[in-house]
């Protein structure tokens, strides 16, 4: 299975990383070679295979619905690029 | 006196609990070897001021009951350091500065070690020789121009060359064993849910793990002892019963059980390689142990699996890295603008490859072809193993295809360097803990390492054996001071 | 133009040739009642300043982990038991990645391929009988934060305070068929979850809000047509005239031989129409798979049925309980059982009262001052204690119904006790015989000429009797006694 250069773009796209012609190009073959690699998979027939899902012997620890978070704010905004007294702030976003 | 650098962990410990050094000159042995040793850039963000502050603290209020009293530790800079800047690696993480600590890092601590800085790795740990950190290419102690491996190859690094006493890492599919077999050093990844993932950057989260990184295996089992607890804050983390593994360490490995298994024969397998593997298997008889025969049939299909499921989750992890919240931005326009210019000027080519690649696995129609069938794949590879461990204690294998590689060789040609991975990914896909110590060196003199795998929560089990073996191997890293 | 039936049961758009079917199904999101978020301990609380119920799992920090709440656990399951619904014992949480600014991980975890809840179903009580409404599933996730577009004119600003918050996402099959069929689904979902505790169902502070599927199909046609989905809209009100708009429109476009095209689209409430979203449509593949952060969520039959145990009365039982037990007719039960206070209300005034005068007095002079006051029945001015009281000073003839409802007014104020005013005011019936004929011989004598009339057969005239008897005793006349005496006098 081959992965084009509209397939590239349109996963560029998808992931939010913008890529200039040569950079797509570049990526079309690195791509292709790594699945190349990985179609290795087809060799084996899984039909009858449950997938696993998780790795990890435990079961789903459950909390308590307490409120033990405070307000942080000043510390959740204080890495962000851009922001004011109370919130985030991102270019307009118009719907 | 021995030089401090050249002293184990747990001499270390063992000195400054008999009050034979203090806390602050073994913190400024490190402080000043690493100062010296800038060339081989392990460090990202040192420390070194801060240390020195809180050695004299502890020197001047000394608690000897804890684990690590007084012990400066420098460590991987995927771990979330309360305020002491996180990168991992990464320009899109290049000004973040927690205000929250990882658990496990938070262990060491509590334990009374202290912070002597935050260790280069691969981008979002996202590579095999730790050339795609944005803040360079590590230099291996081993020699010049030689990768320390990765992606905590910034930790090996630093543990070799004696920058700091030990390290931690994090192994996603052999970030702690390949660094480790590279600069002959001792790294063990943990059965999945061992370590809390808390706090921990993530790159692929059914993979992740931490881990300890030593000079040998009793430091090991002291760090691993350290580091290993339940955490409700980790949903994946599992109450078992932890043993305390520095105490329980021994090296009788009679009547054991060790596995050789067949497919890790692998194609073009250089002879020094077969014959360190064969040197493992002899200690392994001579020490008492019964070596028998297995098959592990999937192996072959482990890495591609991997490629599938670890890029796949990395995609998703990495979403967060988008301009609003911290980290490097990028202006855009509109929204959308601003999201493609901060990802894609903020995150390097082997990241951005990665995330095209899980982005494309999961995307709508492809799914069952690829991430579904990983899953499925990533069972069979399970079942190898628990198949195994009907019959075997714990299996022998080599670390890594070959040794340490020059810089620049292999970061042309992706699919090169993840074969790097072929030996430790399998173990990381079934959740199984496995320990890579020192078996030789090569014919050019660089480290070669073993790995042995041991059963779900069987550290101490692989941790005995590994001193057992090391015990026999008598290993000496050849490292002369070439950089200073 | 536009022909829209008036009875809204037979719901349709007919034009020159054509009648069309309009087919509709809700995905409902309704806000947990719960203290703190699905996978953080931060507070839900309604209205705080911005950005400060936000922890670090909230805001998506590298390293931060979810850790599920098992009470919202335990508000869905007891949804589910109330939609009637099959329970899965095994389910998981997946991640739906999208990039968005009130978005902070990058995706939402959600449930996609295996919902907590699976099939169940609704009964809506309309005009003509029962019709019943599947539901598809019902699933958990985490809310979004909030994008504010109106405070700065270059940027938008992001307040977290609602990410992470739990919602339960209620399916519905496409089985609604008109205005009215969407108005009393979502009401009676609402009267289910407020019976349960598990949403609040305050559509104001948006707890509940629902994407519409609408699509429009020939009449007699049996396959459905391409649907559109109209995102995120918080009032009845504004659902149905979304729904309204959206139909006419595909309507429109099949009448003019188009085709529709599957789509997201917004309501904007200000113009009334529905208009595509462009941004969703670039971004649609969600690449949903499990969240490897979290392990399946699995049940023991025990869990499911000790909540099981715990399910309050419905408000299907309910009225059927109270049609059978207090002889209600079907219209009244459904008023009174339809919000779980209203049946509070009537279950506490009936305990001490007549049911038939109670019924009359809640559905009719009480519902008709919380409509005024725009008030819930649980803020009522009068208790139902004070109500009880009321009722029984009717029963007794203690005061006439015309008294009792100025009483009822003097209550509303500040709910004194009916006794009390009664006896302030000298407000009591005069029930003596002796002194009511008293006045009715006054009445009659200075009436003789209306007296003789009536004699010669103007029988309406007798009201006229009875009011001036009436308004001679200041309204306070025991009716009955009154019309006995005249009835005797005027012979
Ligand atoms: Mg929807
Ligand atoms: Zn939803």
């Amino acid at each position: 299975m081959g992965i084009d250069l509209k397939t590239v773009k349109h996963i560029s796209k998808l992931s939010r990383i913008s890529l200039d012609d040569e950079k797509a190009k570049k990526l079309e073959a690195d791509l292709n070679s790594i699945f190349a690699f990985i179609e290795k998979l087809n060799e084996l027939d899984t039909k009858n295979v449950e997938p696993l899902t998780s790795i990890a012997e435990t079961t789903l620890q459950l909390r308590k619905d307490e409120i033990k978070s405070t307000n942080i704010r000043e510390q959740v905004l204080k890495n962000s690029p851009e922001k004011n007294k109370d919130f985030f702030v991102v270019p307009k976003v118009v719907e | 006196m021995t030089n401090i650098t050249d002293l184990t962990l747990t001499e270390l410990v063992n000195k400054i609990k008999k009050k034979e050094v203090s806390s602050r000159e073994i913190t400024n042995a490190y402080v000043n070897r690493s100062e010296k040793s800038k060339k081989l850039n392990t460090y990202i963000t040192d420390n070194f001021e801060n240390a020195l502050k809180k050695a004299s603290d502890f020197d001047n209020n000394p608690n000897y009951e804890k684990k690590l009293p007084g012990i400066p530790i420098a460590v991987k800079d995927l771990f979330c350091t309360k305020d002491v800047k996180t990168t991992a690696g990464s320009k899109i993480l290049n000004n973040f500065i927690p205000t929250y600590e990882s658990t496990v890092t938070e262990n060491l601590w509590k334990e009374g070690s202290i912070l002597l800085g935050k260790l280069n790795c691969d981008e979002f740990a996202m590579g095999s020789s730790n050339e795609t950190s944005f803040f360079g290419n590590v230099q291996s102690p081993i020699g010049k121009n030689l990768v320390p491996g990765g992606s905590s190859g910034g930790s090996a690094s630093a543990l070799a060359a004696k920058l700091t006493p030990a390290t931690i890492g994090t192994d996603t599919g052999g970030s702690i064993r390949q660094p480790a077999s590279f600069t002959g050093t001792v790294g063990l990844k943990p059965t999945y849910g061992a370590c809390s993932r808390y706090g921990i950057v993530a790159f692929a989260s059914s993979l992740d793990q931490a881990g300890p990184m030593t000079g040998n295996v009793k430091d090991c089992s002291l760090l691993f002892d350290v580091m290993c607890s339940y955490d409700i804050k980790d949903s994946t983390s599992v109450n078992f019963k932890r043993k305390n593994y520095f105490k329980e360490l021994n090296n009788s490995i009679k009547g054991k059980k060790i596995g050789i298994p067949k497919e890790y024969r692998v194609d073009g397998m250089s002879k020094e390689i077969e014959d360190l593997w064969q040197k493992g298997i002899n200690i392994i008889k001579d020490s008492g142990a019964e070596v028998i025969d297995i098959s592990l049939p999937n192996t072959k299909y482990a890495l591609p699996a991997y490629y599938i499921v670890a890029p796949a989750e990395a995609s998703s992890n990495l979403a967060r890295y988008d301009g609003v919240k911290y980290g490097f931005r990028s202006e855009g326009k509109n929204l959308i603008e601003m999201y493609e210019n901060t990802r894609s000027k903020g995150f390097g080519d082997e990241v951005k490859r990665r995330i095209m690649i899980g982005t494309y696995v999961l995307s709508s129609g492809y799914y069952d072809a690829y991430y579904l069938k990983a899953q499925k794949v990533r069972k069979l590879i399970k079942n190898d193993f628990d198949e195994v461990y009907k019959k075997v204690d714990a299996i022998l294998t080599p670390s890594t295809p070959s040794s340490a590689f020059t810089i620049g060789e292999k970061s042309n040609d992706p699919v090169s360097m993840y074969l790097n991975d072929i030996f430790t990914v399998p173990i990381n896909l079934a959740g199984l803990p496995a320990i890579s110590i020192p078996g030789g060196h090569d014919s050019k003199g660089y480290p070669l390492g073993l790995q042995i795998i041991g059963k779900t929560f069987d550290e101490q089990n692989i941790i005995n054996i590994a001193y057992a073996m090391e015990n026999q191997i008598n290993f000496k890293n050849q490292i002369k001071d070439w950089w200073i | 133009m536009d022909l829209v039936s008036k009875d809204q049961n037979k719901y349709s758009i007919k034009r020159e040739n054509n009648e069309y079917e309009v087919v509709i199904g809700l995905e409902v999101h309704a806000q947990v009642l719960s203290e703190s978020k699905l996978f953080s301990t931060s507070s839900t609380k309604f209205g705080a300043e911005p950005n400060t119920q936000v922890s670090l799992v909230d805001a998506a920090f590298p390293g931060m982990l979810p850790v599920i709440n098992e009470f919202c656990i335990k508000q869905a399951v007891k949804t589910g038991i109330g939609l009637n619904a099959k329970i899965n014992k095994k389910s998981i949480f997946d991640r739906k990645n999208y990039f968005y600014a009130d978005l902070p991980q990058g995706y939402q975890i959600s449930q996609y391929k295996n919902p907590i809840v699976g099939e169940g179903t609704v009964i809506l009580d309309l005009p003509d009988g029962e019709k019943s409404i599947g539901i598809e599933r019902l699933h958990l996730e985490q809310d979004a934060g909030k994008s504010i577009h109106d405070i700065d004119p270059q940027n938008t600003f992001v307040d977290l305070n609602r990410s992470g918050v739990a919602l339960m996402e209620i399916v519905s099959k496409p089985d609604l068929r008109s205005l009215e069929e969407v108005n009393l689904y979502i009401k009676k979902l609402r009267s289910i979850m407020k019976y349960l505790g598990t949403c609040d169902g305050n559509m104001q502070e948006g707890s509940l809000r629902a994407d519409v599927n609408i699509s429009v199909r020939k009449k007699g046609d049996k396959d459905l047509g391409t649907r559109c989905e109209i995102k995120n809209v918080n009032s009845i009100k504004f659902m149905q005239m979304a729904i309204d708009y959206e139909a006419n429109r595909q309507v429109d476009i099949l009448e003019e031989g188009g085709k529709i095209d599957q789509e997201t689209r917004l309501f904007d409430t200000k113009k009334n129409e529905t208009r595509s979203m462009r941004s969703k449509e670039d971004a649609h593949d969600y690449r949903y798979f499990p969240d490897p952060d979290l392990l399946p969520l699995e049940f023991t039959d025990e869990f499911i049925n000790e909540l099981k145990k715990n399910i309050p009365e419905l408000p299907d039982e309910k009225k059927k309980r109270f049609i059978e037990k207090f002889k209600l007719s079907p219209y009244e039960a459904n008023i009174l059982v339809s919000d779980i206070d209203t049946s509070k209300y009537f279950e506490a005034v009936i305990k001490k009262s007549d049911i038939k005068l109670s019924t009359n007095w809640i559905t009719g002079e009480l519902f008709a001052l919380l409509n005024e006051k725009n008030l819930e029945i649980s803020k009522s001015p009068i208790s139902a204690l004070n109500l009880s009281k009321l009722i029984n000073l009717i029963k007794d003839g203690t005061i006439s119904g015309k008294i009792a409802k100025s009483v009822f007014e003097i209550m509303a104020v500040g709910d004194a006790d009916p006794q009390k005013i009664i006896e302030e005011k000298g407000l009591k019936q005069q029930s003596d015989p002796k002194e009511l004929e008293k006045i009715v011989d006054k009445v009659i004598n200075e009436n003789q000429d209306k007296v003789k009339e009536f004699k010669l057969g103007k029988d309406k005239l007798f009201g006229f009797f009875v009011g001036q008897v009436m308004k001679i005793s200041g309204g306070k006349a025991n009716p009955q006694l009154v019309n006995d005496i005249l009835k005797k006098k005027l012979k």
